[in-house]
């Protein structure tokens, strides 16, 4: 009997929801179980990093690994993983591009430590201690990983071969995934799992946009009842389904929720957000520059709603930090 | 349709050598970068095979260096840096396609308006260059072939604006044989001149030079004349636009009308009681009437505003009555839309004269014997509110007058612009004034401007006249006397800065010779046409000294008043030469369009219509058996709105494509 392919799932920062896509296929779990051979799956199976180690490289065929890189320990982590695997694969919105945590890169790590650690109301720490890489106790002294000052996507700590879109990736867009990755015929390295084209192009809802529209107020969902059948653009919804690439048959939109571009731009666009902004500014009605500050402002959190997922990303990557603090070690590949 | 020939399919696969061609412009360039410098780093960048320096690589042996290199190194992509495309950039183009490779496959540097005249630090220039050097290499490797488009030129011309400039445009194209259309806004032609009597420095009857040049509009077989009517719509690009034109209700039918004016004789109201436009208000008219009676075309205007009829519907209709058998009052006319469809397009739209009341020191409008020097031409014209007598509002022939030279010109607080005419029209006021009245007659002047020809002449002329000069700017006029010769009279105070002290002249007359202003909707009127205005709003020129009769979009010319102040004989000669500007486009047939395009992938595109609006030159349309956008090649004109737009980066533009644009980019700041 042939030897199965072996597949290792790891996370890095997220939070859990897809591993939990990974169970979420149900029945076709089995088929997956019975094709593979899972050598490494901390979150279900006991495994430790040595087990990893110990493997020759190249050994495993895919490891996905879901989560953004926000320490050094998930860096060394997908470094290991890439050198025991053929292939390495991108699983969800974080990993793919910084995702929700990325988000973090609006700030820099001394103000999260600070806010975390000693502004917090609910935090009670007297002594005033913060995270440290280096603790000596009773003699013994350890290593910690060491927080980075920025959040980053998997690729710009490893080479990645592959990305599967979504938060999380739905049953579907990870089944078709494995599929391919299993299959004979592997896509152009660097291929995003899922179609390349926008959202609309699979929404129900696509032939009731106007040609024209001209947005008078942004509304967030709990502003109005939803029409269920209208595109939600046109009833004042930010909706990122022109920016975000398709694949999830528009489950937010079946849900009467706009999309929040999870699956990320197509591979024609670099920036999801910039894209998604200029677009939009060209629809804002309203020709007098105090009118269109009143538009604009009904956006409440542009970044969050441009960049939920994109923002380590995108061109901007993160805040502007001060030069002494860009020269951090092991922060990049 | 028009021929278009599409970008060439395949994208070239040979990997790219790369000739680096650095200009110094004589010292231009090399007084300010080192030009050996860029040329030896550009040699180590990866994929150029040769980098060269000249002094003038737009001379005929720096275009075959490029040459020779092409077929001798088999250069296949090519950076110069030099001047601004927009001057070379066909050079160079031509270059590549006398050796044989497509002409896009250059990528120009401008190092000296962008770099060399701009900074002063020859080192920091020098790595600027690099820098920009840099990035057009990197750029460049990625062009792919493409091809201009070509495109018939429609013969026909329209001209807007029927002052004398868009009459003598019209009839120099109408006289070439092509199909003019003449729009006005006004119910007749003749703009300014037409209210003048006499012109400077000649003194020949404006009303004799111009009515010969009317009447030929009016009668002449290759001109649609379309008076009261007003352009409310332009779409197109050079060669084929179509224009749209709102015809106003005259409530007259033009054809049946014969300008007999027995309605104007018939109406029910006895005296005009309409401040006359064409009179500036100094004379009164009816409701029915013809603007001025050499007006072309010779159709009477109903004012819906003060007519009877519209006003309350139970009038006599006397006018009716006496236009008999012709009918051709009809009072139920309403605005009509002409569609039409023009290859080229001359702006001829004037002026506007400064509103003296913004001066409110010199008594313009709380004074009745203070004029604008308009109000004064229209007294002195023969056929004007006085029958050419120069009398004062209480019918009185003034004594004396006072003649205000820059009123909203050359003035911090109101026009900064020379206005260029009013020192000549004045002296021909002053002149004419003195000839009808004998009254005294004084200029107050700035500095007198009299170049032209035979104008110095006439300024003498009007000294041996015993016309009065003050020279110096006019602080006050008023009613206010100090000494009993003042009382009744109006005093004009103002420095003699050549005799040095303050006088105070008292006049009967006072004429405030306004200064030339831009339309008040030029913005709208160059907004419609998408051409550019001065700060003053002036219309821009393409280039101030060889192109001026020309404007950033193609196609477009503008001619007189509207691109600044400007008398008669500059005015016809613009007009003239804004003719001859399109006729040449005519007479190619055909214009080389940029292949600069934007084009959408169709697979890729999501059918999200968000480009669908935004497109200026609506060449983008959603077509709705596939569900896609698709953009119109001949209607795109690469403004690059819709790819910057497409949220999916569905769309891309020759030239311009993303890959090339971040190329460029990084290429600019990758430091050495």
């Amino acid at each position: 009997m042939l030897e199965k392919p072996k597949v290792a799932f790891y996370w890095c920062a997220s939070c859990g929801g897809c591993e939990e896509a990974v169970v979420d296929l149900a029945e076709a779990i089995l088929d997956v179980v019975a094709a593979v051979d899972i050598v490494f799956w901390p979150v279900a199976l006991d495994f430790k990093r040595k087990d990893v180690e110990a493997m020759a490289d190249g050994s495993i065929l895919v490891s996905f690994v879901n989560g953004a890189i926000r320490t050094s320990e998930q860096a060394e982590m997908a470094n290991l993983l890439r050198s025991k695997s053929k292939l390495l694969v991108a699983l969800g919105s974080c990993s793919h591009l910084g995702g929700i945590p990325g988000l973090a890169n609006l700030f820099d790590r001394e103000s999260i430590l600070n806010a975390v650690y000693l502004e917090s109301p609910s935090t009670v720490n007297p002594e005033g201690s913060l995270p440290a890489t280096h603790h000596k106790d009773d003699g013994h002294s350890v290593e910690l990983p060491r927080f980075y000052n920025a959040v980053q996507a998997l690729n710009q700590v490893v080479e990645v071969d592959y990305y599967v879109p979504g938060c999380p990736p739905t049953p579907r867009i990870f089944r078709t995934a494995l599929q391919t990755l299993l299959g004979d015929e592997l896509p152009t390295k660097g291929t995003v799992l899922a179609p390349d084209h926008a959202l609309c192009d699979e929404c129900p809802r696509k032939d009731t946009k106007p040609e024209r529209l001209s947005i008078v107020e942004f509304k967030r969902p709990q502003q109005l009842l939803i029409d269920e059948q209208k595109c939600l653009l046109a009833q004042g919804l930010l909706c990122m389904g022109p920016a975000t690439r398709a694949g999830c048959e528009a489950l937010c939109v079946r849900g009467n929720m706009p999309c929040s571009g999870c699956c990320g731009p197509t591979s024609r666009v670099k920036d999801q957000g910039a894209k998604m902004l200029s677009s939009l500014a060209s629809l804002v009605e309203g020709k007098e520059e105090a009118e269109i500050d009143r538009i604009l402002a009904t956006i409440p959190d542009p970044v969050g709603t441009f960049y939920r997922y994109s923002l380590p990303a995108s061109l901007l990557h993160r805040k502007k930090l001060d030069r002494a603090s860009l020269h951090e070690p092991a922060a990049s590949k | 349709m028009p021929e278009i020939r599409s970008p060439v399919d395949g994208a070239n696969h040979e990997p790219p050598r790369i000739g680096v061609y650095v200009c110094h412009c004589g010292t231009n360039i090399a007084g300010t970068v080192d030009v050996k410098a860029v040329t030896e780093y550009a040699a180590k960048l990866p994929g150029v095979v040769v980098s060269r320096e000249y002094k003038y690589m737009c001379s005929d042996p720096g275009q075959a260096l490029i040459q020779q290199d092409i077929s001798e190194h088999n250069v296949n992509r090519v950076v110069v840096a030099s001047c601004s495309p927009l001057l070379h950039e066909p050079t160079f183009r031509r270059v590549l396609s006398r050796a044989g490779i497509n002409s896009f496959f250059l990528q120009m540097v401008n190092i000296r308006e962008h770099v060399s005249w701009v900074h002063l630090d020859k080192q920091a220039a020098t790595e600027k260059t690099k820098d920009l050097v840099r990035a057009a290499v990197r750029r460049v490797a990625l062009h792919k072939p493409l091809q201009k488009r070509r495109v018939p030129i429609n013969p026909n011309v329209l001209v807007v604006g029927g002052g004398i400039a868009g009459i003598h445009a019209a009839l120099t194209l109408a006289d070439a044989g092509k199909q003019v259309y003449l729009v006005e806004r006004e119910p007749t032609i003749g703009g300014h001149m037409a209210k003048f009597d006499k012109t400077f420095p000649t003194l020949d009857c404006a009303a004799c030079i111009l009515t010969p040049k009317m009447t030929s509009v009016g009668s002449h077989p290759h001109i649609t004349l379309w008076t009261y009517s007003e352009i409310v719509k332009v779409e197109g690009y050079v060669g084929n636009y179509k224009v749209q034109v709102k015809r106003k209700p005259r409530y007259i039918h033009e054809d049946l009308c014969i300008g007999c004016q027995e309605c104007i004789t018939a109406c029910v109201y006895k005296e005009g009681k309409t401040p006359d436009q064409f009179n500036l208000g100094l004379s009164k008219r009816k409701p029915v009437y013809l603007p001025f009676p050499q007006a072309v075309p010779q159709k009477v205007v109903i004012d819906p505003e003060t007519c009877i009829q519209f006003k309350s519907g139970k009038c006599k209709k006397t006018c009716v009555e006496a236009c008999g058998e012709r009918q051709a009052i009809d009072f139920t006319q309403t605005e009509k839309f002409e569609e039409i469809e023009v290859g080229t397009i001359i702006l001829a739209t004037g002026f506007k004269t400064f509103d003296a009341s913004r001066h409110p020191y010199y008594g313009y409008g709380r004074y009745p014997n203070v004029y604008t020097s308009l109000e004064v031409e229209r007294l002195i014209n023969a056929a004007g509110p006085t029958g050419g007598e120069v009398v004062l509002r209480d019918g009185t022939r003034p004594k004396s007058v006072g003649i205000i030279h820059c009123v909203g010109s050359r003035d911090a607080n109101t026009n900064r612009w020379c206005s260029k005419v009013c020192c000549m029209y004045s002296l021909k006021l002053a002149h004419l004034i003195k000839e009808r009245t004998g009254a005294e007659v004084y200029n107050f002047y700035i500095d007198m401007r009299t170049p032209g020809k035979g104008y110095e002449e006439f300024y003498d002329r009007l000294l041996d006249e015993g016309v009065h000069f003050v020279r110096g700017r006019v602080a006050e006029v008023s009613d206010w006397a100090v000494h009993p010769s003042e009382e009744g009279k109006l005093v004009i105070r103002a420095e003699d800065t050549l005799a040095a002290f303050v006088r105070r002249i008292p006049v009967d007359m006072v004429v405030l010779s306004v200064g030339l202003e831009p339309q008040a909707d030029a913005q709208e009127v160059r907004r419609l046409f998408n051409i550019s205005c001065s700060t003053e709003g002036w219309f821009l020129e393409r280039h101030p000294k060889l192109a001026p009769v020309s404007t950033f979009t193609e196609g477009v010319f503008i001619a007189g008043a509207c691109q600044g102040p400007k008398d008669i004989p500059d005015s016809v000669a613009q007009a003239g030469a804004a003719a001859a500007e399109a006729l040449a486009l005519i007479d190619a047939q055909f214009v080389e369009l940029e292949p600069y395009t934007a084009f959408v992938s169709e697979e890729e595109c999501s059918g999200c219509k968000s480009c669908i609006p935004l497109c200026p030159y609506q060449a983008i349309s959603f077509v709705e058996d596939k569900k896609k956008a698709a953009i119109n090649e001949v209607l795109c004109k690469g403004c690059g709105t819709c790819v910057a737009a497409c949220p999916s980066g569905s769309i891309q533009q020759n030239f311009f494509e993303d890959d090339e644009i971040f190329e460029e980019i990084e290429g600019v700041l990758a430091y050495a």
